[in-house]
């Protein structure tokens, strides 16, 4: 069994974030890129699951969208333990040109389980991994808290608003992962950067496929109003606000 | 040219949230001069149909076949396909919750159609349909155009009002045709919760940090919590201790919620714990450090030692409510 880590590039959360060219697109300049943290936690768990014995799992390759800015992340994926990595050189617009990029690697390989992070940490779309398996047509499945494998079958636990699913499913499949999956993201030991660049990073064409929306610009949200202080001698005070000034309670 | 809300009902019943899209799209429709109908997957009996009509929806499409009784993204793309093109809908609208996360961008590949996530504005123009998108954990919004002739929106919960406007309700079956639709995952077991209230539905929640200091002193975030009515949450320190369940962890990796109102009670407010946490309408922290992040987010707040507070606000409370 194959299996294919999608991995986006994002900033660090902790960067502050700052637009340029009024506005219309992020500035980059003094931004860390890390990979995606749901990404990171699928690359762990693909990783987990190649070592446990008798998972089948051979090969674990991870896939990145995008120019070649991103190769430090595509190395750390590596240095982390993926055995291969692939790169289509575009710069995409929206997921669904991200997406549409993705399924041709799948197409051109032989994978059997697929995996997306929840969300990118800076878009927020959520959108990457449902595009990708409908591109495919594969059964999807989302919000995986949990992912094993026992006795040759694929067993998913997901997450629903209100509670929780046990899955079989077949392979091919692309699983959408979120918190749970890995305990902590794996950190690369030095023998694994060393390894990671003698790795293959196969470099992709673009396929036609273009974006489906176009972001205008990017406005910042509306600047909450200052915050109320209530003694803390006097803690009563805030009940009282909340009740006749918020009238919330 | 229609407008298609996807509700989704929980064994047989919808939420406040199902509301809220019914109330976006009526409004929405209003603006396009178009028609609305509500597609309904499920077992759902008539009456509670007709509290979406509350909100001004007039038809109502229902889908009962038992192919569907089953969540599979991939069938249930191709059935909402089905009755998107039946209705020549020109929007799509659902919730930007597990659900429509899932559904959504299946259905935009499958329908060529553009997607905005988490939307809570209204649409800042029609012709072109330019809208405002959530991105970067709430630090900006995207202000988007979608060029298709089809578009999908997913609705953050708690942005719009509901809105009441009582309407005649016809309910139809929806037609779709279910021959070769079955799901291809199998469903093992099913674990519900339904005996508390769920942090995605809360209206208040209380949630605690590592300020806290020690598990054993969750007793008044408890009792808070219950006596507004609230769910308990808490940061991903506490969660990862294992002071609390996962299920409570609210930010960025956790839980992203949005209540009417929030309590940040020993949490310091680090920007992954916003991003989860950042679309609640009031914030009200408790915090020992007055430099704390979270008073920057926060509309009310008190500087001070959590222990010694919080028992004077449950007492506040009791006597504000039995008076």
């Amino acid at each position: 069994m194959n299996i294919l880590v999608c991995i986006s590039h994002v900033p660090d959360t902790t960067t502050k974030i700052k637009f340029a060219e009024n506005n219309t697109r992020l500035d980059t300049t003094g931004i860390q890129w890390v990979i995606n943290p749901w990404d990171e936690l699928s690359l762990t768990r693909a990783l987990e699951l190649k070592e446990k014995s008798g998972s089948g799992v051979q090969k674990v390759s991870v896939a990145h969208v995008g120019p070649s800015s991103a190769e430090p992340t595509i190395r750390k994926a590596l240095a982390i333990g993926a055995d291969d990595a692939y790169r289509v050189d575009v710069e995409a617009l929206d997921s669904y040109q991200v997406a549409a990029q993705l399924a041709e690697i799948v197409k051109a390989g032989s994978f059997d389980m697929i995996l997306c992070g929840i969300e990118s940490s800076d878009y927020n779309g959520s959108n990457v991994g449902g595009m990708l398996a409908e591109f495919l047509d594969y059964v999807s499945v989302s919000g995986i808290s949990h992912l094993d494998i026992e006795g040759g079958e694929i067993l998913v636990t997901r997450e629903l608003d209100g509670g929780r699913e046990k899955l079989v499913v077949p392979s091919p499949f692309v699983g959408i992962v979120q918190k749970g999956i890995a305990k902590e993201p794996r950190i690369a030991a030095m023998r694994g950067i060393m390894m990671a660049r003698k790795k293959p990073v196969h470099l992709v064409d673009a396929t036609e496929a273009g974006p489906l929306t176009r972001v205008k610009e990017f406005e910042p949200p509306q600047p909450r109003p200052a915050c109320k202080f209530v003694d803390p001698e006097n803690p009563e005070q805030l009940v009282e606000l909340l009740q006749n000034e918020a009238k919330v309670i | 040219m229609s407008v298609l809300v996807y509700t989704e009902n929980w064994d047989g019943s919808f939420k406040k949230l199902s509301c809220e899209l019914i109330s976006f799209a009526v409004k929405l429709a209003e603006e396009m001069q178009t028609d609305v109908a509500a597609l309904s997957i499920g077992n759902v009996e008539a009456e509670e149909l007709e509290k979406l009509g509350q909100y001004g929806v007039k038809r109502i499409l229902t889908a009962q076949n038992g192919e569907l009784s089953q969540f599979d993204p991939q069938t249930y793309a191709k059935a909402i396909t089905q009755v998107a093109d039946k209705e020549q809908a020109s929007l799509i609208v659902m919730a930007d919750n597990n659900t429509g996360k899932a559904l959504a961008p299946r259905l935009s590949v499958r329908m060529k159609a553009a997607v905005a996530s988490g939307v809570s504005h209204m649409p800042d123009t029609l012709s072109p349909f330019v809208i405002k998108t959530k991105t970067f954990s709430g630090n900006a919004f995207a202000v988007t155009e979608l060029p298709t002739d089809v578009k999908i929106l997913t609705i953050a919960q708690n942005s719009f009002d509901l809105k009441k406007n009582p309407a005649e309700v016809t309910v139809e079956d929806a037609g779709i045709d279910t021959s070769g639709l079955r799901p291809k995952a199998a469903v093992k077991e099913v674990e519900k919760q339904t005996d508390k209230l769920l942090l995605t539905d809360a209206e208040i929640v209380v949630s605690a940090g590592r300020g806290m200091k020690t598990p054993e002193n969750w007793g008044p975030i408890e009792e808070l919590a219950s006596l507004l009515n609230g769910a308990t949450a808490c940061s991903r320190p506490v969660s990862d201790e294992g002071w609390r369940p996962h299920e409570e962890h609210t930010g960025q990796t956790g839980k992203i919620i949005a209540p009417n109102v929030y309590f940040a009670i020993g949490i310091s407010g680090a920007t992954q714990h916003l991003a989860g946490v950042s679309g609640s309408k009031y914030i009200i922290a408790i915090n020992n450090d007055k430099e704390a992040p979270i008073f920057d987010a926060a509309q009310y707040g008190i500087v001070g030692d959590a222990s010694r507070i919080l028992p004077r606000l449950v007492d506040a409370l009791k006597k504000a409510k039995s008076a």
